[in-house]
């Protein structure tokens, strides 16, 4: 592409974005789009559940601490383990071959 | 006999460690599981912060699983600063090489997402140009320019469709998402963060410009991708307020 | 001398305020009912911006504020984290807030913040430590500083001083003022099977530039003995009252805060509880 046109296409792209703006008023997209972001991890100086819970128990994940009992929507999603369609080496292969389809 | 912090915050991190010595119930006995009280604030007020901070990894891998990875992570990595507001960043890499998760090869890009969810909620924020600037500087002269975009913008580039996979568990009746590579800006209208799927080329001119490509050269990058539209990419930005200044190169 | 001309608003009133949530912006600004002032937990409002900065922005203008710190760690070992003494003064520059306070605890050591109020033991090495920590707290910040006793879940058999006598040192030594919490003595006082109101009778209340009232929950420890929990999730427990309406009978009014940080309410029940410690302080002649 020369200069010269790549200017045009320039400004072309730039009378459609702001043709764009004319039609479609920034603030009537706005939404509530919150998602609970606003409160994530807030400070406080609140104690927590007293002597008996999970945060006394060791944290063991080769056991049956890490169940697929309650999988998550991962069990939903069918997706290769990796990007590319591969397994892993030396993977845990059992993780993707029992959840629920 | 005294308590130093060093034997306090290890036996607070470490359930299977011997309570502190010296610690006591005020009444001559020994302080005993008293002690757990501390060791439950500290595990369970950081498992609640990544709970809340991850709430798609979380609803990924289960609620149970979760407070298992999150057990795991916050004695690899505590907070190494009070702002819980920012706890998690290594968590990504974390998910990668724990074991149980390992295998799900997009959830540490699912976290990277809500990481940067939450850094553009916290951001600077910043005027945005008026459109009509654009109208009125000559193209050469806009061609040259280095265009500022909002401190709240993030661009997450993922091999996974993350997009999907974050609609899929956050937006009801969202589709099942579908094995592609998929670029993401986080772009901050006034204060809500939301997650926008980028077309062909977007994401290599937000990287452009952000860092510090003047215009014309970031047409450039993005055009290797000949689906590249322009007019559409600026319109998205203009909409979401992302775009603070126009300005000559420095 | 610490120059105030530049506060808005001098110090927090006799009047009942709230720990401020984000969820009951608009409640508090459509009608605070008897709040007077709001607190906030100061590291909540040390990102760059976005709402929660907004929000505070548009309340500062009608409401004096307590910024209450959370994470300086001022009981720790280790020296302040100058990176965090920085932020706070950044916010306290800009907020220019009726009261700054901060725990007698610590939360960090060798870099690993622990996001607990974590205990000390009372001793001539932890005062001196303490007392240096505020010094340097207070000469960043350009202002005084107030001290909150903790809730106490256990003791330190090193301890050689009552609390009590610890808190009245510290102030003497740097000149800082105290936040009495009177659910932490309540509890500290079940706990440790103490008496409260000793407790509160050995205070000095002179010193108080803010009080404490929240709501706790019951445990027990490995003999069975109550523990309670400073939990913040619920009302105050009706002991807490009493021990309220002696301490203001005693000291006069004061600027109460009710804390509320778990299973946090709608407005009206937090409101409720503002009532309610307003009936104590007109209970009261100034």
């Amino acid at each position: 592409m020369s200069n010269t046109t790549k200017t045009l296409a320039v400004a072309g792209a730039v009378a459609a974005a702001l043709a764009a703006q004319m039609t479609v008023p920034a603030h009537a997209q706005a939404k509530e789009k919150c998602f609970g972001v606003s409160l994530a991890g807030e400070n406080d100086c609140a104690a927590g559940p007293g002597t008996t819970c999970a945060g006394t128990s060791t944290v063991d994940y080769q056991g049956n601490a890490w169940t697929l009992v309650d999988a998550g929507t991962c069990a939903d999603i069918e997706l290769p383990a990796m990007a590319d369609g591969t397994a892993r080496m030396g993977s845990l292969e059992e993780l993707d071959r029992d959840l629920p389809a | 006999m005294t308590v130093s912090q060093s034997d306090f915050r290890a036996a607070l991190l470490d359930p299977k460690a011997q309570r502190p010595s010296g610690l006591s119930d005020g009444k001559g006995d020994n302080a005993g599981r008293r002690f757990d009280v501390y060791r439950n604030n500290v595990a369970v007020s950081l498992t609640e912060a990544l709970e809340t901070a991850f709430p798609v990894v979380a609803k990924l891998v289960g609620t149970q699983n979760f407070k298992t990875l999150a057990g795991a992570f916050l004695r690899a990595h505590p907070p190494a600063s009070p702002l819980m507001m920012f706890y998690g960043s290594e968590l990504p890499a974390f998910i990668a090489a724990f074991p149980p998760t390992r295998e799900i090869g997009y959830l540490p890009d699912v976290a990277r997402l809500e990481l940067a969810l939450r850094q553009s909620y916290h951001a600077a924020d910043a005027q945005p140009i008026n459109p009509a600037v654009l109208e009125t500087t000559p193209t050469e002269t806009l061609m040259a320019s280095r265009v500022g975009l909002a401190p709240s913008l993030r661009l997450i580039r993922s091999p996974w469709p993350i997009h999907a996979i974050w609609r899929f568990n956050m937006v009801e009746g969202a589709a099942k998402p579908e094995m592609a590579a998929e670029d993401i800006a986080v772009l901050r209208m006034e204060f809500d963060p939301e997650p926008v799927l980028l077309g062909p080329g977007m994401a290599d001119f937000v990287e452009a410009l952000t860092n510090g490509r003047a215009l014309g050269e970031a047409v450039e990058s993005a055009s290797l991708s000949p689906d590249f539209d322009l007019g559409r990419t600026l319109a998205l930005l203009l909409a979401h307020e992302c775009i603070i200044s126009i300005g000559e190169m420095t | 001398m610490l120059d105030t001309t530049t506060q808005r608003f001098e110090r927090l009133p006799d009047a009942p305020g709230v720990g401020y949530k984000p969820q009951h912006f608009q409640d508090i600004a459509s009608d605070p009912g008897p709040v007077g002032w709001l607190e906030i937990h100061a590291e909540n409002y040390m990102g760059s911006g976005g709402r929660p900065l907004a929000q505070l922005r548009h309340l500062a203008e009608r409401f004096p504020f307590s910024v209450h710190g959370v994470g300086l760690s001022i009981g720790g070992e280790d020296r302040l984290d100058p990176e965090h003494l920085a932020r706070l003064k950044h916010l306290v520059d800009w907020l220019k807030p009726a009261s700054f306070s901060e725990h007698l605890a610590w939360s960090t050591h060798e870099s690993a913040f622990l996001n607990d109020l974590l205990p000390l033991p009372y001793t001539e090495a932890t005062l001196a430590r303490v007392a240096d920590h505020i010094d340097e707290v207070q000469d960043t910040l350009g202002r005084r500083m107030l001290l909150e006793n903790p809730s106490s879940y256990l003791a330190f058999d090193e301890s050689t001083m009552a609390e009590t006598q610890f808190l009245q040192e510290v102030a003497r030594k740097t000149g800082c003022g105290l936040l009495l919490d009177v659910n932490n003595v309540f509890v500290s006082a079940t706990n440790l099977a103490t008496d409260p109101v000793s407790y509160i009778d050995a205070f000095p209340l002179d010193l108080v530039g803010e009080i404490h009232l929240g709501g706790h929950d019951e445990d027990e420890d490995d003999h069975g003995a109550p523990l309670l929990i400073d939990s913040h999730g619920r009302e105050v427990a009706d002991p807490v009252w009493t021990l309220y309406e002696h301490t203001i009978r005693k000291a006069g009014p004061l600027p109460t805060l009710i804390e509320w940080d778990n299973n946090v309410p709608e407005w009206p029940a937090l409101e409720a509880e503002a009532v309610r410690a307003a009936r104590v302080l007109q209970s009261t002649p100034a």
